[in-house]
């Protein structure tokens, strides 16, 4: 067996809501019974439309939301977390190993902070360093990995571009030595130059330090271009989950496909082959019963509207939850 | 050839700030004719949203325009020059009856506590002689048009209650009830998701077809580009760069800032092809650099550096109507 650094078995995150008169109490069903391993060096890449649960279920994972039911476990060389159970000093050595990366660039740095402050903060608060010299050393030696210089440093992050907060995120997240990072959507708001350079600095960031990172992006074409590894999520559950190659070549789910083919081809003699969804994501506080991709699913059976797909490995690596995945990701391939 | 229904002829526009005059759009030229799909496309800031803006008359109160600026738009044959409309009821002409505008953010364009229904009858009453029942029924067609489920129900409800793509569907119904010659989209499918956004898509197309309008279709995403238009122009710090059809610039890309953003995107039927970022921070709009715009950031100005760093590349066009702002493309005439 593969080295697992981060791997969730029955992983539910539900969020109560206010009890609107009398009856059930609602609950936001964000993540659902969610099995997932990633391993030790992936570049792990979590893909869905808005609301799937893709934030909810990264901020489980740096224990940042509730885990309502399954486990996550944490294993390195040196230590094994069950992150349920979590707490004092153990808890606070996994927020060192742990970190994430912020979503929007323009909201996640504080106007009145230098750049070397907004760096050096995370080793400040955790006590990583013992003196100004090795935080200051620290800082320049991972700004330097950012391509920000001295010069940067000393300013306000409101004088940079968008590219260049972005790095400077990526910088914060980095200087606590993080084993695991979690980058929620940190391209999607970016123009394609920027993105590229992103992707590019992310991607040299894990050659070079074999950091662990789960990448959440709408963006399939992004994803397949920087991950190994994807995992497709509609409406708080993994639908499909195979390395890249595989999921592309192999596609098995029907969702997965609908994304696919969304994606506006460049070349513009091939206008209007998307396979079109009819209507929206259901709501995660009444997901439709049965298989919850029902409600849009071109190949929806009678079997569909009553009985869950089981979560099962078609073939080594590729795992896939779809009563009819043999026919159709043969129908798919040709 | 038909005249266009809308000319931009060389339009500039500054804003006055603290930090002095900024230039948003600098010696913009472009045309649109009835029927046809323009893309613009560019990074944010580049000036976009400022250009879409102009032709309705939209910029804010710090805007100044050069004074050889022209907007003409073709009305059955009259020419109406939008820039000189200085009044509000002369402007009621442009703003939402000959053009109408879907803008980046759904919420922004509805009031918050006036239904989506009474919003769309009061524009189509301000803009027509219909009576309040027939507005009504309009708007309702519309929603059902553009595939709003039980859109009765829907017109007595108010816009926090639509999801993101049911809001932008409303939204363009509401654009498209006054018939207008030209609807201008200004990122109409950024904030979308993927399934959503291919719906949107081809709604929009559907439309075009059986309204027979044009439109200004605003994106930063080439593939949306290449699915929806006819004609493209590239945008760069407030200077057009690029502009021909859809097939010419994303094919055959004349401006070296066009195959930049080109090299920038991941392929899907590529995943091993390197991503390629157009080097450098776009300058601010404060500090425009001197002769060509680009240059700062430019990889392919090699031997011609010193030109391009202290000359203005002049508009220049091949046979088939390919238009460019690069020395490079004029050198390749003169040898
Ligand atoms: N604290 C909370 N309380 C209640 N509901 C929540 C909470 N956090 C998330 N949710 C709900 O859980 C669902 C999943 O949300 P999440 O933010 O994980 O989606 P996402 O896939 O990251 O979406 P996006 O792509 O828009 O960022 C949504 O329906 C959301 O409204
Ligand atoms: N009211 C204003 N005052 C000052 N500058 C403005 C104003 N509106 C827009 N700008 C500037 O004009 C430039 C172009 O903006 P915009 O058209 O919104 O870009 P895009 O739509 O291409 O992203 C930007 O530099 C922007 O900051
Ligand atoms: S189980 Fe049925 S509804 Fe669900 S994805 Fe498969 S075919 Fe579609
Ligand atoms: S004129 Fe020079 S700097 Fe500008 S795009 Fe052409 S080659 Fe590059
Ligand atoms: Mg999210
Ligand atoms: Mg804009």
């Amino acid at each position: 067996m593969s080295d697992v650094l981060i791997e969730a078995r029955n992983l539910s995150v539900h969020f109560p809501l206010r009890r609107l008169g009398f009856g059930e109490r609602p609950v936001v069903r964000a993540c659902e019974g969610i099995n997932i391993e990633i391993e030790k060096g992936s570049f792990f890449g979590l893909v869905g439309e808005s609301g799937s649960g893709k934030t909810t279920l990264g901020r489980a994972m740096l224990k940042a939301a509730p885990i309502s039911l399954g486990e996550i476990t944490y294993s390195d060389t040196d230590v094994t977390y069950d992150l349920g159970s979590l707490k004092g000093l153990e808890l606070k050595e996994y927020r060192k190993r742990a970190q994430l990366i912020f979503q929007d660039p323009y909201a996640a740095l504080s106007p009145r902070m230098t750049v070397r402050d907004i760096i050096a903060e995370p080793l400040e608060v955790m006590g990583i360093t013992s003196s100004r010299a090795e935080t200051d050393e620290k800082v320049r030696e991972i700004a330097a990995k950012c391509r920000l210089n001295l010069e940067h440093l000393r300013r306000f992050p409101h004088a940079f571009s968008g590219g260049q907060r972005q790095r400077i995120s990526i910088a914060r997240a980095l200087v606590s030595d993080p084993k695991f990072i979690v980058a929620d959507e940190s391209v999607a708001a970016l123009d394609v130059s920027i993105q590229a350079d992103v992707l590019n600095l992310l991607n040299s960031i894990q050659e070079e330090s074999g950091i662990t990172f789960l990448f959440i992006s709408h963006d399939l074409s992004v994803i397949a271009h920087t991950c190994n590894f994807v995992a497709v999520m509609y409406l708080g559950q993994i639908v499909e989950a195979a390395p890249t190659h595989k999921l592309f070549s192999e596609t098995a789910h029907p969702y997965t496909r609908a994304l696919l083919s969304a994606i506006p081809s460049l070349d513009p003699d091939v206008r209007g082959h998307a396979q079109k969804l009819e209507g929206e994501i259901p709501s995660p506080i009444n997901p439709p019963p049965g298989c919850r991709f029902n409600t849009r699913c071109p190949h929806a059976q009678e079997r569909c509207r009553t009985e869950v797909p089981e979560w099962r490995e078609m073939s080594s690596g590729h795992h896939v939850a779809c009563h009819f995945s043999e026919e159709l990701s043969a129908e798919f391939g040709t | 050839m038909t005249s266009p229904l809308i000319s931009v002829k060389d339009l500039t526009l500054r804003f006055k700030t603290d930090e002095g005059l900024v230039t948003a759009v600098n010696n913009v030229s472009f045309d649109i004719a009835p029927g046809e799909v323009l893309g613009l496309v560019g990074e944010s800031g580049s000036g976009k949203s400022v250009t879409a803006k102009a032709l309705m008359m939209l910029n804010a109160e710090n805007s100044v325009y050069d004074d050889n600026s022209h907007i003409t738009l073709n009305l059955d044959g009259e020419d109406i020059e939008v820039l000189s409309l200085k009044r509000p009821q002369d402007q009621m002409i442009i703003r939402g009856g000959a053009i109408s505008m879907i803008f980046q953010e759904p919420m922004a364009s509805f009031a918050p506590a006036i239904t989506i229904g009474d919003q769309m009858v009061e524009q189509l009453l301000i803009h027509s002689d219909m009576t309040p029942a027939q507005a009504k029924d309009i708007s309702i067609e519309m929603l059902t048009r553009v595939g709003i489920p039980e859109p009765a129900q829907r017109f007595g409800q108010y816009a926090f209650e639509f999801s993101g793509g049911m809001r932008q569907r409303a939204m363009i119904a509401m654009a498209l009830s006054t018939k207008p010659r030209l609807l201008i989209a200004d990122e109409p499918t950024t904030a979308l998701d993927v399934t959503i956004q291919a719906q949107v898509i081809e709604l929009m197309k559907d439309l075009v077809d059986e309204f027979h309008m044009s439109i200004l279709f605003i994106t930063h995403d080439l593939g949306v580009i290449a699915q929806t238009v006819d004609r493209v122009a590239v945008m760069y710090l407030g200077n057009l760069v690029e502009t021909g059809t859809v097939r010419q610039v994303i094919n055959s890309p004349a401006h070296p800032y066009t195959r930049g953003l080109l090299n920038s995107l991941p392929k899907l039927d590529d995943l091993e092809a390197p991503l390629t970022p157009v080097p450098g921070d776009i300058p601010s709009p404060l500090d425009r650099p001197s002769g060509c715009v680009f240059h700062t950031r430019c990889v392919e100005s090699g031997a011609i550096a010193e030109k391009c760093r202290t000359e203005i590349p002049v508009y220049s066009s091949d046979s088939a109507n390919h238009q460019v702002a690069c020395h490079l493309a004029t050198q390749g005439e003169q040898s």
